[in-house]
């Protein structure tokens, strides 16, 4: 197989799945928000951190307003953006382009009438769910008819790797909007503890009043974290204790058996990879990628650290694509 | 409201395809008629829509290139095919394999001892002035003595049925892509028609192509590594570029995939390393093909590909430097080039054809700029042509002037009648618009190939005479019928 090729193809499914995970993204924070007292603070900026564009976002104007309007605007439609949806659909689009031949015929025109759609349903404030809706449920009708008409060689190799590299990344990033909006907040941090058994008792009983008033909400973000990523459903199923921040982290990141949560997308990421020829590096960088995920004390990182530690993981998987990258991809 | 042929207005000032205006159906044609005629108005209407909904979900396109970038447009087709007998094609394929035949001998004698120059046969000032000889490619031994390994030569027929060559494509023809996939579609569209007929099948094509390529192989016996390299996908024939990687089952690869090693052998870059290539079916124009050898912006070849061919590590087809007999003032000598080397005459005939480096020619060409077709030599897809009778009185001194200045680059013909066949327009009317056919003649090994038929194109406006797709011109289906019996 062509290294341009394979690159084209796993690019192709890291943007479809960047797409799908921004809308993801929105979908979070827009709930969060709906969800939290009004008078908190935060709001749409720590977005434009999380997906790592902050200099892109103020490069043009350094006071530029991060409200709900611009920050979505910047995520769905700005095609100076290279991860908003519009210009990852349109790059996913360009990339299948040039390998027409490997991938099935409906693979593209399904792309090719995503990207359409996108490019011609800006959406407004009040569309904005559908329209989200309509875009994951586009992108999963793409990694659908991949499954079921791609021979599984070397190409069906590439098309997951760039999926669950993506998808293993943004569900990091969507994490982090929770920490954004909630963790870090020093203080604060106590609030959540009461919900780990384990935990309840070691904990100090200062800040009591904020912890009152904190609950009612602690839940239903986490709520929306795990719906957010189609997560909720199976969470009840194999987790069966109410919604608390470290079993959520726990699932969302070292559940094995849940498609989107971290440690599943490196164990598929292993599979591909040891179906690869020259795979010594990429499977170094991966082991290191799951010993710091196996490693993590996550009730610990539900009360503080839960930022950093994603920007360890994070670049982590930037190691392993970097690993992928000067195996298999043209140099 | 179906059709009647005889209301068809073929008007007998040209050649029809498939109705002779006082009888009616020709032989071959008589069943594809009879049916036609017994489909309602509103059958036909389906049967068109079916075409194009199959265009649009096999996605044949073409790219064009406009104001802002390229786009991708529908293949245009007309589902009404166009039919040649086969007594009648037989003889065409003879014509053709007798001149690729010629035309390979006469470029590997320009690269080598030159001695049709020599014999006074062919003007040395030609070649002297020939934008596409080149000579890096002096002295090379390609495989097969093969220089042209993938023909198309553009055959029309005049008002009296007289069948006429009137270019060869030697360089980087392109086509076949879309006579494969409209045979395709009007299976899809008239499987009927197939049941009952002794229609000549083409499918055979891409199986051809790639053992004529395989035979190139500068390592026998081994199982060869062909692949089609392509300038990339804004190419306006990058979809027969993919179409023809995937029906062969090679890869499409583009410069950037290949690099030439310290042994002079071409690799490919996969994911498993670098892999040895054979033979490389290009579609790039020569001077794009190697950076080192022609020019030296091009970000399309790859670097040292001249040097890998020259030692004969890889083989090219169309080997570089074919070209230098696609050109449309060699095209005039073609019938001494048959003679000289074949002592044959020439089975299919030339086009009559003036040469404005010629005093005489060039005279009779200023003083009948509206007669005339006026055609740069190397120029393709109808581009920098003037169709003298069409053309306005400014186009006429611009040209006049455009001859005087390069008088060696220009050369020019009678306008033809072209032929007509009948095409079903926009209104569900069946009108007459002129076609031309190109077959394609592939040489190498095991022996001479040509399509069974070929592309044929069609000019759908009313009366114009330009067939290009990126001209407004469409398409059709081709049948080689055996009459034989009926």
């Amino acid at each position: 197989m062509l290294s341009r090729v394979a690159q084209n193809i796993y690019w192709m499914t890291r943007q479809i799945e960047r797409a799908e995970d921004t809308a993801r993204l929105i979908n979070v924070n827009t709930n969060l928000l709906l969800d939290l007292p009004r008078n908190t603070t935060f709001g749409w900026l720590p977005l434009i951190f999380i997906v790592g564009a902050d200099n892109l976002f103020f490069e043009k104007d350094p006071n530029r307003l991060a409200d709900e309007t611009n920050v979505v605007k910047f995520l769905i439609s700005d095609r100076d953006h290279p991860s908003s949806i519009i210009s990852s659909l349109a790059a996913a689009r360009e990339n299948l382009r040039t390998t027409r031949d490997t991938v099935p015929q409906e693979a593209w025109e399904h792309i090719n009438g995503l990207y359409i759609y996108a490019r011609d349903h800006l959406p407004s404030r009040r569309g904005r769910f559908e329209f989200l809706r309509r875009v994951i449920r586009g992108a999963q009708q793409i990694g659908g008819l991949l499954a079921g008409a791609m021979s599984r060689t070397s190409a069906y190799d590439f098309v997951r790797l760039g999926h669950y590299l993506e998808r293993a990344d943004m569900t990091t990033r969507i994490l982090d909007v929770r920490s954004a909006n909630l963790l870090s907040r020093t203080g604060q941090t106590q609030t959540q503890t009461q919900q780990t058994q384990t935990q309840t008792q070691t904990q100090t009983q200062t800040a009591t009043t904020e912890k009152e008033e904190q609950d009612p909400f602690e839940s239903i973000q986490w709520m929306s974290v795990l719906k957010s990523l189609s997560a909720y459903q199976m969470y009840r199923q194999q987790v069966r204790v109410r919604v608390s921040g470290p079993d959520v982290l726990k699932f969302l990141l070292q559940d094995e058996y849940f498609p989107r949560a971290v440690a599943f997308c490196l164990r598929q990421l292993e599979i591909c990879l040891r179906k690869l020829p020259r795979n010594e590096a990429s499977l170094v960088a991966l082991a290191a990628l799951k010993q710091k995920l196996n490693a993590a004390a996550v009730p610990e990182l539900a009360h503080e650290g839960l930022h950093e530690f994603i920007d360890e993981v994070q670049i982590g998987f930037g190691e392993l694509h970097d690993q992928i990258a000067a195996a298999y991809f043209a140099h | 409201m179906t059709i009647e042929w005889q209301h068809y207005a073929a008007t007998g000032s040209y050649y029809d395809e498939l109705i002779a205006s006082a009888t009616g159906p020709r032989p071959a044609a008589r069943a594809l008629c009879e049916y036609l005629a017994s489909l309602s108005d509103e059958e036909l209407r389906e049967r068109k829509t079916a075409a194009e909904l199959a265009i649009l979900v096999m996605g044949i396109t073409f790219t064009v290139y406009a104001e802002g970038g390229s786009i991708d447009r529908a293949w245009p087709f007309d589902i009404v095919p166009r039919i040649i007998p086969k007594h009648e094609w037989d003889r065409a394929e003879a014509g053709l394999k007798q001149r690729v035949q010629a035309l390979n001998l006469f470029i590997d004698d320009l690269y080598h001892e030159q001695k049709i120059i020599q014999d006074g046969v062919f003007p040395a000032e030609v070649l002297v002035q020939s934008v596409n000889f080149r000579p890096q490619c002096v002295g090379v031994n390609p495989r097969h003595g093969v220089w042209a390994h993938i023909c198309g030569s553009d055959l029309v027929r005049d008002k009296d049925g007289t069948i006429y060559v009137l270019e060869d494509n030697l360089r980087v023809p392109s086509g076949v892509s879309y006579m494969l996939e409209n045979r395709v579609v009007t299976k899809r569209v008239f499987p009927e028609l197939f049941e009952h007929q002794r229609i000549q099948p083409v499918d055979d094509y891409t199986l051809r192509l790639y053992d004529m390529l395989a035979s190139l192989s500068p390592r026998p016996g081994d199982h060869p590594t062909v692949v089609v390299l392509t300038p990339g996908i804004y190419n306006s024939a990058y979809f027969e570029h993919s179409y023809l990687a995937q029906q062969m089952g090679v890869e499409l690869v583009e410069g950037s995939d290949l690099e030439v090693g310290d042994d002079d052998c071409v690799y490919m870059r996969t994911i498993e390393g670098l892999e040895r290539v054979d033979v490389i079916y290009r579609r790039i124009d020569d001077l794009f093909l190697d950076p080192e050898a022609f020019r030296p912006d091009s970000a399309l070849g790859v670097k040292g590909l001249m040097r890998a061919w020259r030692a004969g590590k890889v083989a090219l087809a169309n080997a570089p430097g074919a070209g230098v007999a696609d050109d449309k003032v060699v095209y005039a000598f073609v019938p001494e080039i048959i003679k000289y080397y074949l002592d044959q005459d020439p089975l299919i005939a030339n086009v009559p054809s003036y040469l404005c480096m010629r005093e005489k020619d060039r005279k009779y060409v200023l003083a009948n700029l509206d007669k005339l077709v006026v055609k740069p030599a190397n120029e393709s897809g109808g581009y920098g042509m003037m169709v003298g009778p069409h053309a306005t009185s400014a186009e006429h001194k611009r040209f006049a002037k455009l001859i005087q200045k390069d008088p060696r680059n220009y050369m020019a013909q009678p306008t033809l009648a072209l032929s007509t066949s009948p095409t079903l327009c926009d209104d569900n009317q069946m009108e007459p618009r002129h076609v031309d056919l190109r077959p394609f003649i592939l040489s190498g090994s095991p022996s001479t190939y040509v399509t069974t038929g070929g592309l044929t194109r069609v000019a759908l406006r009313k009366g114009s005479l330009v067939v290009n797709s990126s001209q407004g011109g469409g398409s059709k289906d081709t049948w080689i019928v055996d009459t034989e019996g009926l």
